[in-house]
């Protein structure tokens, strides 16, 4: 410790304690908490039927598809990675399984079964792209999202598939019958939407933050090369994120259709950005390397309640899609000018 | 043979990103030239003046858009809040050829008519990019946000503003002298399809040649180089995004005045569109190599392709499948001839 009289090399433990709680209460993820607490709070003065379970319950249909692709793209976006055909793959699962059940006379069930595999191969032909022929994701994803829309407007014709059977409008519509009352309150159902996204952020968030597999994500996206001479399967890794997207993408589209009962070849067109919005809100960079399922889950949160709570206290659509525009940026820019101080100290 | 090659490496990189650009523009002119051939056979038809000007009329607009989304992915970036930027401009220029204009030189007490109600229609929306272009670029450059998530967010507060100013209401009754776009020099050549000729050639003069243009490539293609060689990052960030909304601004009154109405709600994918331009010409996505002509060809292959499938009698339905295809080949073309001219230096 010659120098240690100027210019310590390492700062004293308490302050380097101090640094970690600091940094702790100042993560993206503490910013989102307190943020979509004080809207909550806010709102909830504002209206009346904003805290109702009936209003909760239906604002989590409503996020569900966002929700549900906006998972594995934390896995993308960690690995320094975009997937901007989730939407397309969407659209074209909705058409091809509605028109394979409605033209071409497979039972429902074997339609939804291929409509997953549609996601699953669309993801493999993003995968295949990226890692073996080395095209980076942001292009292939984008041409695929024109191929993807464009297989889906060209099979469909502007023609939509309608009148599903009761069981296949009840996985959108129904839910678990509880009864749950809670003082004056009663909800009849817990929608599916809520029990499959549970199910889905678990599984997500346990993979990504407790396997080896999803640690190996953050290393993909802090340095490839290195991940890759470290001895991460890093093009395996990959390949299996892009499928998932796609499957997730299936699924997503496979409950909204038996929610809205109809398909179109435009469905899901700008949900990827959706999705991707609530993905950077919740913190992860851009750029890779860091990021947490719980951090995308509060970003969902914020934007629905804010879409919810603006509409509700009587604030146009419009009003709320610039909202949305505008927390996005100032969330990231908090976020990048706590990291400098705290990185500079 | 591996240690020639690597003695004549360095020497040989000038000459050899030369012969990629030019060889990308050589196969868009050519990709171009066989769709139109092929298809002229099956109906002669394709290959009159007419069919042509309405293909290169058509493109116009997306390809003096499609410049300003080269300099911005060369140097690095990108915007994809472009399609929602035309969508405003537009909307901005028609409402103020409507009385728009009049009203703002009515309340500063200058009579309104005359000529600085057009200077005013034409100017402000080419001004109103600049703006958006100057927060954009002052954003990514200064406060660090990846630019994709800024614009993301601006494309989103633009969307809002926009339905919140027009309430999704078709502008129309422009007056005649506000609809430029729609008269043609000596009844052949349309005006938009010479401003999109004269700004290519600009554009491509000032991006070969001045130390502006070169710049940007530095930063695109090595930051750390470029910083060392004196050159601001921040200043070319800036730069590129306040180019790119001049260009904007040219293409939503290209764009508002080709039509007798103006649609304030229905641009969805336009950003698309021009990405695609940009990126089919040869402009690569991770930035530091690609050119404008190559832009402005690639919008204009992107533009041949639905009248082709029309006249081949191909369903319309499948233009947007077709043209997705046509990234992905374009891309992995270059992938390809990247790989076989980078493997002597590599090993």
């Amino acid at each position: 410790m010659q120098h240690g009289a100027t210019a310590p090399a390492t700062p004293p433990a308490t302050e380097r304690k101090d640094n970690r709680a600091l940094k702790f209460i100042l993560s993206q993820e503490m910013i989102l908490l307190v943020l979509s607490a004080i809207a909550i709070a806010v709102l909830s003065t504002q209206n009346e039927r904003f805290l109702t379970m009936r209003n909760l319950s239906r604002e989590i249909v409503l996020a569900f598809e966002v929700a549900l692709i906006a998972l594995p793209m934390t896995f993308i976006i960690i690995t320094g990675g975009i997937d901007l055909s989730v939407g397309s793959i969407f659209g074209m699962t909705a058409i091809i399984m509605g028109f394979l059940w409605q033209d071409s006379g497979l039972p429902l069930e074997l339609a939804m079964l291929l409509g997953l595999g549609v996601g699953f191969i669309a993801g493999m032909i993003n995968a295949f792209f990226i890692v073996i022929i080395g095209v980076p994701p942001l292009i292939t994803t984008l041409a695929t999202l024109a191929l993807y829309r464009g297989i889906a407007l060209g099979i469909s014709e502007a023609r939509s598939a309608r009148g599903f059977p009761e069981w296949f409008q009840d996985i959108g519509r129904g839910g678990i019958p509880v009864n749950l009352t809670i003082g004056d309150q009663t909800l009849a159902a817990i929608p599916w939407q809520l029990v499959i996204i549970v199910i889905a952020v678990v599984i997500f968030g346990v993979v990504l933050s407790r396997t080896t597999f999803g640690r190996s994500l953050y290393a993909i996206g802090n340095n490839e090369v290195a991940a890759r001479f470290a001895g991460i399967r890093t093009g395996f890794a990959k390949f299996v994120i892009y499928t998932t997207s796609g499957v997730m993408a299936s699924i997503a589209a496979i409950v909204f259709v038996s929610r809205v009962t109809t398909t179109r070849s435009d469905m899901g067109s700008g949900i990827e950005l959706d999705a991707i919005a609530a993905v950077v809100l919740g913190g992860t960079s851009i750029f890779g390397g860091s990021g947490s399922i719980l951090g995308t889950i509060l970003g969902l949160i914020l934007i629905q309640v804010l879409k919810n709570g603006l509409l509700l206290a009587g604030v146009r659509g419009d009003g709320t899609i610039i909202m949305i525009g505008v927390v996005l940026i100032i969330a990231v820019l908090v976020n990048n000018f706590i990291q400098s101080k705290l990185g500079s100290r | 043979m591996t240690a020639t090659a690597k003695v004549s490496t360095p020497a040989a990189a000038p000459k050899r990103r030369f012969r990629i650009t030019v060889s990308q523009e050589l196969i868009l002119v050519l990709a171009i030239l066989v769709i139109s051939l092929s298809v002229s056979v099956l109906q002669p038809r394709f290959l009159e003046q007419r069919n042509i000007t309405d293909i290169l009329n058509n493109s116009s607009y997306i390809a003096v858009a499609a410049l300003g989304m080269a300099l911005i992915i060369i140097s690095g970036n990108i915007d994809i809040s472009v399609g929602q930027q035309i969508a405003v401009l537009a909307s901005l220029g028609g409402l103020l050829s409507i009385g728009g204009a009049d009203n703002l030189l009515a309340a500063v007490g200058i009579a309104p008519g005359g000529p600085l109600t057009g200077l005013l229609t034409y100017t402000l929306p080419i001004l109103a990019g600049v703006a958006i272009g100057l927060v954009n670029g002052f954003i990514v450059a200064y406060l660090r946000v990846p630019a994709i998530v800024v614009t993301l967010g601006m494309m989103s507060i633009l969307k809002g503003g926009l339905i919140f100013i027009t309430g999704g209401d078709v502008i129309y009754n422009m007056p005649n002298w506000f609809k430029f776009a729609q008269q043609r020099i000596e009844g052949v050549v349309p005006i938009p399809v010479l401003i999109m000729i004269v700004l290519t050639i600009v554009m491509a003069l000032w991006m070969r040649y001045s130390a502006g243009g070169r710049a940007i490539y530095a930063v695109g293609g090595n930051k750390e180089a470029a910083r060392l060689s004196g050159i601001s990052e921040r200043a070319v960030i800036m730069r590129v995004f306040v180019i790119n909304g001049v260009l904007i601004g040219i293409a939503s009154l290209m764009f508002a005045t080709q039509y007798n109405s103006i649609q304030t709600t229905t641009l969805n994918g336009l950003e698309l569109l021009i990405i695609t331009s940009a990126v089919v010409g040869g402009v690569s996505i991770l930035g530091g190599t690609g050119t404008v002509i190559g832009a402005t060809l690639g919008a204009i292959l992107v533009h041949v392709l639905p009248p082709a499938m029309v006249f081949a009698n191909i369903s319309a339905y499948w233009v947007q499948a077709v043209q997705g295809g046509l990234i992905l080949l374009t891309v992995l073309a270059d992938i390809v001839r990247r790989r076989r001219q980078s493997f002597a230096g590599r090993i």
